[in-house]
């Protein structure tokens, strides 16, 4: 069973570092957003070290939601899904390594680099770490709701904004405690709350979503 | 709940009760709105602007309620293969979702004079902000997919999932320290609303109940009736 899930592993993985437009696509438009932002709302560095941590939040988000629709789409539409479903595999853990696969292709580099791009926004270099902390671990919850996102729409021509429509509201959780540990640092109050909801809420994600996407798409091949 | 399986009994059952509910929800929304705007006294802190309440609070109750029934229809759609219940929970989605923009609404016309914005970025209005989306969402994915079965299934989905937000709403209010009101009816301790506003609020809450058991047993009489109307088509072509 674990060489058939790392032998999916590997496969995905060597697609979304050949077929391009994945992490680089995705890694351009945070960049884009780091250099819309201060034009947008000023160049005046206070005002962007106070937005720094949410907007770099808000990007990874957006980032991550540009992706989902990879996750499974293209192995519905050429029948690979269809094998897997006929393996010995539970249809759950393949669908739950599927999204695993896109936190490592994707949401983890992501979250690795975005931090470190916010000292562009003039973030405080103090918040660095608990913000890595913070964002490696949303992003494996972003990245499980996106493959639940992908799967309600991957039989549907164009699903992408019906995507956006599904999953932003439940991304609102991660970006809310999300942001309310990188606030932590700034403010009085011990950061460690937040991250253990953040913790809470991405095991949550990791028992719910795999069920519920796998039904998804079972309903999808039927 | 299995006798009611059968569309053609359904319908004889909503067409025999429609009348009534109706009647019943007229009477209701007579007698709590007498209540409301002249018998029950103005608030010695909000003055004339907590009627409003009569209006907003049911409205939030039934957008919670409408959800849960929702995503109880589709538990029982999936459990049960109930073939009625994707139709009660596809009907009472625009219902929920209408009331849950009342609720907004009149919060927002109560919250200018009270709290001096039309909006607050607090807890509770936030997460009925959600709800609100979550209501349009699952609409949209009855309106993405075309098959119908294929669409009940996805809904089913979606509608669970969602439910999440439905505890977050109630508790946010404990959970977090926020500008809105915290619960002063459905608590532990029994009510801390005065007697003579409690009652008006609850002849208005069954009023709003009545109006949307009715709105669901129509929107659910034509959702038949535009199945039947499809299957008829479909068979037409068939012939021909």
């Amino acid at each position: 069973m674990r060489r058939q899930l790392m032998a999916l592993v590997k496969r995905d993985l060597t697609l979304a570092r050949k077929q391009g437009g994945g992490l680089g696509a995705a890694l351009s438009f945070m960049l884009a957003v780091v250099v819309l932002v201060p034009l947008a709302v000023g160049p005046d560095l206070n005002l962007l070290a106070r937005l720094a941590a949410g907007l770099m939040w808000l990007s990874l988000l957006l980032a991550v939601l540009l992706t989902a629709d990879r996750i499974f789409q293209q192995d519905f539409e050429d029948g690979s899904l269809d094998l897997m479903t006929m393996t010995a595999l539970p249809f759950e853990l393949v669908v739950l390594t599927k999204a695993l696969t896109h936190w490592l292709s994707v949401s983890l580099p992501l979250a690795l680099i975005a931090p470190p791009l916010g000292l562009m926004l003039n973030l405080d270099v103090n918040q660095l770490p608990i913000l890595w902390a913070a964002m490696i671990t949303g992003s494996l919850a972003l990245s499980l709701l996106a493959g639940l996102g992908g799967a309600i729409t991957a039989g549907l021509r164009r699903g992408g904004l019906l995507t956006a429509l599904l999953i932003l509201p439940l991304y609102i959780p991660v970006l809310v405690f999300g942001i309310s540990v990188s606030a932590a640092t700034i403010g009085p109050q011990s950061a460690w709350p937040s991250l253990l909801i953040l913790i809470a809420i991405t095991l949550l994600c990791l028992v719910v979503t795999p069920v519920a996407s796998a039904a998804a798409l079972k309903a999808y091949l039927r | 709940m299995q006798k009611f399986a059968n569309p053609a009994l359904f319908l004889k059952l909503a067409n025999a009760l429609i009348p009534f509910a109706w009647a019943l929800t007229a009477v209701l929304f007579a007698g709590g709105l007498y209540g409301a705007l002249v018998t029950s006294p103005a608030d010695y802190q909000q003055g004339e602007t907590v009627r409003i309440m009569y209006l907003h609070v049911p409205a939030a109750w039934i957008a919670m309620f409408a959800y849960g029934f929702m995503a109880l229809a589709s538990a029982t759609a999936l459990i049960f293969r109930h073939p009625l219940a994707d139709t009660a929970a596809k009907s009472a989605a625009p219902l929920g979702a209408v009331f849950c923009f009342l609720a907004l609404a009149t919060g927002s016309i109560w919250g200018k004079p009270m709290w001096g914005a039309w909006w607050v970025w607090d807890a509770r209005l936030t997460s009925f902000f959600i709800l609100m989306l979550l209501y349009l969402g699952y609409i949209a994915i009855w309106q993405a997919i075309e098959d119908p079965h294929l669409a009940a299934t996805i809904a089913r989905i979606v509608a669970l999932v969602g439910s999440i937000i439905l505890p977050i709403i109630k508790f946010s209010v404990e959970w977090w320290n926020t500008l809105h009101q915290p619960a002063s009816v459905l608590r532990m301790d029994g009510p801390s609303i005065d007697k003579s506003m409690l009652w008006v609020l609850l002849v208005m809450a069954l009023a709003y109940t009545a109006l949307f058991i009715t709105l669901l047993l129509v929107s659910m009489r034509s959702e038949i009736a535009a199945r039947k109307l499809r299957n008829l088509r479909l068979s037409e072509i068939r012939e021909s």
